[in-house]
């Protein structure tokens, strides 16, 4: 099975070159272009290289990859970090919502293919250049299932992916605002909905019902890792025996 | 007078939408011009509440996504998790999921073959069924604690071992002391006890159904030929599971890219020839006996094989009650396991299970945090209800109802 990934990633880059960018990690292939080239690869890869299924497509926002809440390995003289405050998922208001940096990568779509003649999987990776209006093109004329997939990333991420037939939101409310999966959306919403008896109708307010709280901070740790661990246990364990 | 096409709403509240799917029918009299779900009623936001929080606490959220295959949901997570971390299971539990995803296979399929029967206006089936889930959702209980939503499976392996005892039926009013014993007699030994003589049982509870649906003259114009599916269609829209099997394209996950005991169990892959809905039935129906057969050879293992059922690792699997009282460096991580959680390393995975319904995906983007970055669910039924204007143009009304049903739609999976 390795062997076989080895190879497919081998002929991705033989076949691409400079095109794209194929990465190996956990057994899996990943391959990586820019959008200006997304569809021509998705072409091939379905012609030529049998992937005649795309089994999921969705959005990433990068936001504030890699940024923990709790600052675990520096303590100084005037104490250390507690981790009760942080700007991490779940834990702001709207009105309090990070301001969006411009980050050059922040945007991505995200496939995973499989074919099914030649038992092979392969995700690829396409990065929007603009993160004020993210755009990418539509993969609908070469795996038509994928329309709901793209449907759903532009209602939850606001991607646009151009040359989609029928671009409407697809799981949140009709009339929502906002794309709610994005990292500067806050995890308890801008608006709640209720009954007004005066009015006669529902309405839709500022959220005041329930209040940003995450019990546990957001914590990037290099040192209590699993593979660490397996050694020690694996010591103690002898040192028992 | 000539009549236009006219626009028909279907659900959202309606007795065989499965659920909230309103469905926008455009008209021509009787036939459908063209299909537009709406979709999103039941959106809970899963993956972006499990980006709140440590792994652990997000395996009951995939309970609640395709809520009547509870066990395979989780399955996908876990096992992304794992391979992130490379945690190797031990093989007991590998045997546990099996033959838990497998309980989990009948269960989706009993509910499927249930509510489906009564889409098209078999009523009896439904009761039969659930007579045969209400036996499996009592193995759910006797390992977990609950009878749907079970956060058995954990990162490393299973929660607990199978226990010795089944849970029995107690005196009340309305059972008499001679029905309690025959409701108890085989719930007298511990749970693979229960499971044997329910795998030995079911067999002749299919072929109930069997005589119920299988030539039903009804059943049959309900079914064959409606909601022709053909292998080009299926590939390209995505479909999997049942749905790409019906229409004769032999793909399991579980015999293709074997996970978990799949490659250590003996089972054959039904396929269909036409792709109608009538293929799908019987394809269910075929997968209901495979399943009976995995689930046998999983408690013959199990019964030789004892051995542990976690992983020995204080990171992901929390120390003995025992240990934690007495050593202080296991008291530690059992506090940090249940606080703050264990860091996995940065990268992305996505990982497959063949879910009755298809392939469940778990697609996982982490950044060295003790919460995901990034987790997307891939629902088979989200792609399978995405097709449903390309499948039942042309068709009957009635036979958008037929479609709906061997979809196998649940909506906590497609709204997420």
């Amino acid at each position: 099975m390795s062997e076989a990934i080895a190879s497919l990633a081998e002929r991705l880059v033989a076949h691409f070159q400079d095109r794209v960018r194929v990465t190996e990690a956990v057994g899996q292939v990943t391959l990586e272009t820019g959008h200006e080239h997304w569809l021509d690869v998705a072409r091939v890869l379905r012609d030529e290289f049998g992937f005649e299924q795309l089994v999921d497509l969705c959005g990433v926002d990068y936001l504030g990859y890699g940024a923990g809440e709790w600052d675990v390995s520096d303590v100084s003289s005037g104490g250390f970090s507690r981790g009760v405050e942080g700007t991490g998922p779940g834990r702001f208001r709207w009105e309090d919502r990070p301001e969006s940096v411009n980050q050059p990568r922040r945007f991505a779509v995200v496939a995973q293919l499989l074919s099914v003649s030649r038992n092979a999987r392969l995700r690829i990776r396409c990065f929007a250049p603009d993160d004020e209006l993210p755009m990418v093109p539509s993969l609908t004329g070469i795996w038509p299932g994928v329309n709901w997939f793209e449907r759903e990333a532009f209602d939850l991420y606001g991607v646009v992916f151009e040359g989609h037939p029928d671009l409407r939101r697809l799981l949140t409310d009709y009339g929502f605002i906002g794309h709610p999966f994005r990292k500067d959306f806050p995890l308890i919403g801008n608006v709640e909905v209720r009954y007004d008896p005066d009015k006669g109708r529902v309405v839709y307010e500022p959220v005041t019902s329930v209040q940003p709280r995450v019990g546990v901070p957001r914590v990037l740790r290099e040192d209590a890792r699993y593979s660490t661990a397996s050694a020690e246990q694996a010591q103690r364990r002898a040192g028992q025996g | 007078m000539e009549i236009q096409s006219y626009t028909m709403n279907f659900g959202p509240q309606h007795p065989a939408a499965h659920g909230v799917l309103r469905l926008v029918l455009e008209m021509e009299g009787e036939v459908v011009q063209r299909a537009d779900p709406h979709v999103g009623l039941l959106h809970r936001a899963t993956e972006k509440l499990a980006e709140s929080k440590p792994f652990n606490q997000s395996i009951g959220y995939m309970d609640r996504l395709d809520y009547v295959s509870m066990m395979c949901n989780e399955h996908a997570y876990v096992r992304a998790i794992e391979t992130l971390m490379g945690i190797e299971v031990p093989i007991r539990a590998q045997y546990i999921r099996t033959m838990y995803d497998e309980i989990t296979r009948i269960l989706n399929h009993l509910m499927w073959i249930g509510s489906n029967g009564l889409d098209l206006g078999a009523m009896a089936i439904f009761l039969y069924a659930f007579r045969e889930r209400e036996e499996l959702i009592d193995c759910y209980e006797a390992v977990s604690g609950s009878r749907m939503h079970a956060t058995y499976y954990r990162p490393g392996g299973v929660y607990r071992d199978l226990p010795d005892t089944m849970p029995k039926y107690r005196e009340s009013p309305w059972r008499n002391a001679k029905e309690l014993k025959r409701l108890n007699a085989n719930r007298e030994g511990s749970l693979l006890d229960f499971i044997e003589s329910f795998t030995q049982e079911f067999p002749k509870r299919v072929d109930e159904y069997e005589t119920l649906l299988t030539d039903n003259r009804i059943w049959k114009q309900r079914t064959v030929n409606i909601g022709v599916v053909s292998p080009e269609l299926a590939l390209a829209w995505g479909m999997t599971g049942c749905m790409l099997r019906g229409s004769g394209v032999e793909w399991d996950l579980r015999k293709k890219q074997p996970y978990a005991a799949y490659d250590r169990v003996d089972f054959d892959i039904p396929v269909g020839v036409n792709g109608d809905c009538y293929d799908r039935y019987l394809v269910r129906v075929a997968e209901m006996r495979e399943s009976n057969r995995i689930i046998k050879q999983c408690v013959d293992w199990l019964r030789a094989n004892p051995g542990p059922v976690m992983v020995d690792n204080y990171k992901v699997a929390p120390p003995s009650r025992t240990e934690m009282k007495n050593d202080m460096e296991a008291l530690i991580h059992h506090f940090k396991l249940f606080s703050e959680g264990y860091s996995v390393p940065a990268g992305e995975v996505y990982c497959a299970v063949e879910a009755p319904k298809g392939e469940f995906g778990a697609y996982l983007v982490s950044d060295g945090a003790n919460k995901p970055f990034r987790l997307k669910l891939r629902p088979p039924g989200f792609a399978h209800l995405s097709s449903m204007d390309a499948v039942v143009r042309g068709h009957m009304l009635s036979d958008v109802v037929a479609m709906i049903g061997t979809y196998d739609i649940v909506f906590g999976e497609v709204d997420r």
